[in-house]
């Protein structure tokens, strides 16, 4: 497997040159209902796992989705592919609305949008082979591609790095990342325009994590394929998405092209969030210029989110008008175009590391100031 | 004080499973100070593990075959009854596991979990015990600790079961602590605050801590030395700086190049490690790396890397049969450069 | 928990209800006439249809269902043979006893023989298993492994006989089984019950064993019971407290499950040595088309069980604090 180091250049040019509007997510609402009551049981509240977000994704576009959990990025993804029926708003595909669609109307956007999953070993049926893995939706979709679906089969095989003589091979018969690499042939069977990768890497080890990533972008390079890359590994998903959006408690808090939100993060928590990121640094002197930033407590339940901005009661900026009034996803001033953020009351728009030293967690601070106290110095 | 805490001595540790003996940890030497962090690195498989329950003979003595010395403050501990680890397990030994919800029983409160090894190795009474719990739980960070301890494991947080294990861990005030993947299940904030705690802890405790992870962003965090384990043995060792700035092992090399970081260059392809790791019921021949290795073919000496196996890693030189010179020029002229 | 509990009560009523409404169905649907049985030599049409309007069979079936819960109820003195109080399930067809009562003289057997062989297949049952999982791999564990796994395969029917046989007849070393008032003779109601509890208790024993030893390796093998050992705690301490714990959810479901089983395997034990419990008589009102016995036997054996399955739910939430606390 010789691989060329750089990549090509990317088919689409980012957000500010338009390309076609392949998916358009608008006000996506998933809420699941809590249980309880007596006698009767009944609803009694709800998971609002995914609560109103907007977005879009172009043709051959590969756009990423971070945040930790509970934050609603897996549920988007399910609900983009349909495999749940959002609460409100709608998920529109190439112009056709397909929010509510039944089954039937969703067969043919069906083999336009494929879905790669996170653990590649529940993913795949055990009892069947990898050839009627992969050649399963060209027979549910009756499609017969030219000299043969075995023919095809073994050209996804090949595509993706397999051997096409495992075409009779069964799943337990490869390594997890030989598994990812055949969830990833299912998912171009049909020549998909959109892919949604949800986690497709966390499960596999570091080494292999590059292999599956690399095959990843070879496939979006190659085959024009747009991507929803759902992911909490902040680098991974840098290296692979040209937009990212940020999501917290079934929100999206920021949004824009990827050097803008990993250089110039608006919003606090996507702050947080990098800073929290361990890095090796492979510089010879101490950079010490990292800022650190250590959030208080856990995300808070999505049973009953906070009012207002839902990141409020863990940032450090917060006011009486964030618990009062929720920010709204819009571009702000200092901002690139394209790149929009929900927050009252904003980071800077440097591009120089700020030193800061914000420690939110009590048990850190009063270890920390316990350590200072008795003369020591911080490493 | 000359005698390090912990000495561990060409150990060696087989199973015996239904296909055959698997050879998780082969020829394992390392050393650890009062004080320190060891960072131990590598990808399931590598025997990181299984090394650390070997220390405190956790491993299942009907299937497990242990050769070689474990020098714990100069007691051996392979050999060590069972009632003699009891002694120091959770006391001068104590650990940290991976994902705190199935680590911590459902069937106990917190307090009682944390308070049990006080209780054991202290001779204190119940409510000592649950005092000393309630204030471990304090220094954690736990808000409201008093209520807290009689909360049950799973009406807490991801993140504060996680801090209730480390109070657990520490109640003892133990010399040696053994964390096991300890942010792997939790999220990138919580996951910071909590490799922080340890810090911080480390220096009120003076704790050795040995530190098992796959992530090398975060044992650069953590650890003051670096061991990366690949397939039962040593590859390299060193300090932080040694090991992640001067990498000696094409398999060092080979994590570097292929974990993307924040501020790496987006055009490039990532370079993984070809290939899966080994089985260990049937290890390579001569160095357990060489069907994955891009630089076998560079050695002098044709199939030596398939045919000889390299002496383990010492503390300057790698596990590698290429010479101090190439190690030093392949990785500046070509490893670091791809680096962005 | 308690919202709980009531609901679960809720839901045994209905079942009960149900029960009761497809026992009725089967009954006439099932093509023979108690009158038939009943008037024996003289039977003539005039008779027969004398015998229904009396046993109130010549009504509709749903009327007839009504009065019945109507004098489960309530009670009723509409019957020839006398009044009968509330729960009420009528007179038997066969012997004109009052059911409720047959019932009552019948219980004491049925639970003394059901009761005893619980006791002794989980005192036996568990305790092997537990040694067997504590003494993994030995000569103790396989023989009990494979000894449990030789006699699960049995079947009542086969064992009953066989120690009767054997034990008692051959030997001489037991007593003919017999059900003695414990109140008269403690003494003589344990010697007479002991064969029957053997045979009872014998497979569900074996079963037992079978699944605490793999209940507890499965628990040893938890990460919080690594964790106990990891802190220092005792190999005891770690196994009684830590995964017996976890272990007793699993059993405490099955053992539910089983308490159907343990009547229907009463049922034969009691027919194999002729003991006069529910069982017996339940097999005498099919065999008379004895409807208000065969409800009641039903209905009763069918309440024993939903009770004794809310118990068992109810002490999940003592073993389990995630559902108590939920």
């Amino acid at each position: 497997m010789k691989e060329d180091l750089v990549l090509p250049a990317q088919r689409t040019q980012g957000p500010g040159t338009d390309g076609e509007r392949l998916l358009e997510v608008k006000g996506l609402t998933k809420h699941f209902p809590v249980k309880g009551g007596f006698p009767i049981r009944r609803t009694v509240g709800q998971v609002q796992a995914v609560d109103g977000i907007d977005l879009t994704v172009h043709t051959g576009e590969s756009f990423g989705l971070v945040g930790e959990s509970g934050c609603g990025k897996s549920t988007t993804g399910r609900l983009i592919t349909r495999l749940m029926e959002p609460t409100a708003g709608t998920v529109t595909y190439r112009g056709r609305d397909i929010s509510h669609a039944s089954r039937k109307q969703l067969a043919p956007i069906r083999s336009e949008i494929q879905m790669i999953f996170q653990d590649p070993y529940s993913s795949l049926n055990p009892r069947q082979t990898v050839g009627s893995i992969i050649s399963g939706p060209m027979e549910i979709n009756g499609i017969d591609p030219q000299g043969g679906r075995e023919k095809r089969v073994r050209e996804l095989l090949e595509i993706v790095g397999l051997n096409p003589e495992h075409y009779n091979r069964f799943p337990h018969e490869f390594s997890g990342g030989q598994r990812q690499r055949i969830g990833v042939a299912r998912a171009l069977a049909l020549e998909p325009k959109l892919i949604v990768a949800d986690e497709p890497v966390s499960a596999l080890d570091v080494s292999i994590q590059a292999q599956v990533v690399n095959l990843l972008q070879q496939v979006q390079n190659d085959l024009g394929i747009a991507f929803l890359f759902i992911a909490h590994d902040l680098a991974i998903v840098r290296h692979f998405s040209q937009r990212v959006a940020v999501m917290y408690l079934g929100k999206i808090i920021e949004v824009g092209d990827r050097d803008s939100i990993y250089t110039r993060p608006r919003h606090p928590y996507t702050h947080a969030l990098l800073s929290a990121v361990p890095e090796v640094s492979l510089t010879d002197e101490e950079t010490g210029g990292r800022e650190r930033i250590r959030l208080a407590g856990d995300v808070p339940s999505p049973i009953s989110p906070p009012s207002g901005c839902r990141f409020r009661t863990r940032c450090w900026k917060a006011r009486d008008q964030c618990a009062t009034e929720e920010p709204a996803l819009v571009r702000i001033s200092g901002n690139h175009e394209g790149h929009l953020t929900a927050c009252h009351f904003p980071e800077e728009p440097t591009t120089e590391g700020r030193q800061e030293d914000i420690v939110l967690d009590p048990a850190l601070a009063a270890l920390e100031e316990a350590a200072s106290d008795d003369g020591e110095e911080r490493a | 004080m000359s005698t390090p805490l912990l000495s561990v001595r060409d150990l060696h540790v087989s199973f015996k499973t239904e296909d055959g003996v698997v050879r998780a940890v082969d020829r394992l030497s390392f050393d650890l100070d009062r004080g320190r962090t060891l960072g131990i690195v590598g990808e399931s498989g590598s025997g990181k593990s299984v090394t650390n329950l070997t220390v405190l003979g956790l491993h299942n003595p009907m299937f497990t075959t242990v050769e070689g010395e474990i020098l714990l403050d100069g007691q051996e501990l392979t050999t060590a009854r069972e009632s003699e680890l009891e002694k120091l397990r959770g006391n001068k030994v104590a650990m940290i596991f991976q994902d705190p919800l199935t680590a911590l029983s459902p069937y106990y409160t917190v307090g009682r979990q944390i308070a049990e090894p006080y209780m054991k190795h202290n001779g204190a009474t119940k409510k000592d015990a649950w005092e000393r719990a309630v204030e471990m739980l304090g220094k954690v960070g736990i808000p409201n600790p008093r209520q807290r301890a009689k909360d049950y494991p799973h009406q807490f947080s991801g993140g504060m079961r996680q801090r209730a294990m480390i109070a657990m861990a520490l109640i003892c005030d133990p010399d040696l602590l053994i964390a096991d993947e300890p942010t792997t299940a939790l999220d990138v904030t919580v996951q910071a605050q909590i490799l922080d705690l340890l810090k911080d802890l480390q220096r009120e405790f003076g704790s050795g801590i040995i530190f098992i992870t796959h992530d090398l962003g975060v044992i650069a965090d953590m650890a003051d030395d670096i061991m990366v384990m690949y397939a039962g043995s040593a590859v390299e060792r060193g300090t932080t700086a040694q090991v992640l700035r001067s990498p000696r092992h094409p398999y060092t090399w080979g994590l570097l190049n292929s974990m993307p970081r924040l501020d790496s260059d987006t055009g490039v392809r990532l370079s993984p490690i070809l290939g899966t790791p080994p089985s260990l019921l049937t290890p390579p021949s001569g160095c357990r790396f060489h069907p994955r290795c891009a630089f076998a073919d560079r050695v002098a000496g044709a199939g030596r890397c398939t045919t000889e196996r390299p002496p383990p890693a010492t503390d300057r030189a790698s596990a590698c049969h290429l010479t101090a010179d190439q190690k030093r020029t392949i990785f500046i002229e070509e490893i670091k450069p791809r680096l962005g | 928990m308690l919202r709980f509990l009531v609901r679960r009560i809720i839901g045994a009523v209905v079942i009960l209800f149900l029960l009761s409404i497809v026992t009725f169905v089967l009954f006439f649907g099932v093509p023979r006439d108690p009158a038939l049985l009943m008037c024996g030599k003289t039977c003539n049409p005039d008779s027969i249809a004398n015998i229904h309007h009396v046993l109130g069979l010549d009504k509709p079936i749903t009327e007839q269902y009504w009065i019945f819960l109507h004098n489960l109820v309530a009670g009723s003195d509409q019957f020839a043979q006398g009044p009968c109080p509330a729960p009420c399930f009528g007179y038997s067809y066969h012997t004109n006893d009052l059911v409720w009562s047959t019932l009552m003289d019948r219980l004491p057997t049925t639970v003394s023989l059901t009761l005893g062989a619980a006791v002794c297949f989980l005192v036996v049952g568990l305790g092997t298993g537990l040694l067997a999982a504590w003494r993994r791999g030995t000569l103790v564990d396989k023989t009990a492994t494979a000894g449990a796994m030789v006699i699960s395969s049995l079947q009542i029917y086969f064992i009953g006989p066989l120690a009767l046989a054997i034990l008692v007849y051959q030997t001489h070393w037991f007593d003919k089984p017999a059900y003695n008032e414990f109140t008269g003779d403690p003494l003589s109601w344990f010697t007479g019950l002991i064969i029957p509890w053997v045979v009872l208790s014998t497979i569900f024993a074996a079963q037992y064993t079978r699944m605490a030893r793999s209940a507890m390796i499965e628990q040893l093998q938890e990460e919080h019971v690594r964790t106990a050992r990891a802190k220092g705690m005792s190999r005891s301490y770690v196994f009684f407290r830590y995964a017996w714990r976890g272990s007793l959810i699993p059993i405490v479901t099955i053992f539910g499950i089983d308490l159907g089983s343990l009547l229907g395997g009463a049922i034969i034990t009691e027919y194999t040595f002729g003991l006069p419990g529910l069982g017996q008589l339940a097999v005498q009102s099919v065999f008379f088309s004895d409807l208000p016995l065969l409800l009641g036997v039903m209905l009763f054996a069918a309440t024993m069980i939903l009770v004794f399955n809310i118990v068992v739910d109810a002490t999940y939430a003592f073993i389990d604090p995630r559902v108590r606390l939920s």
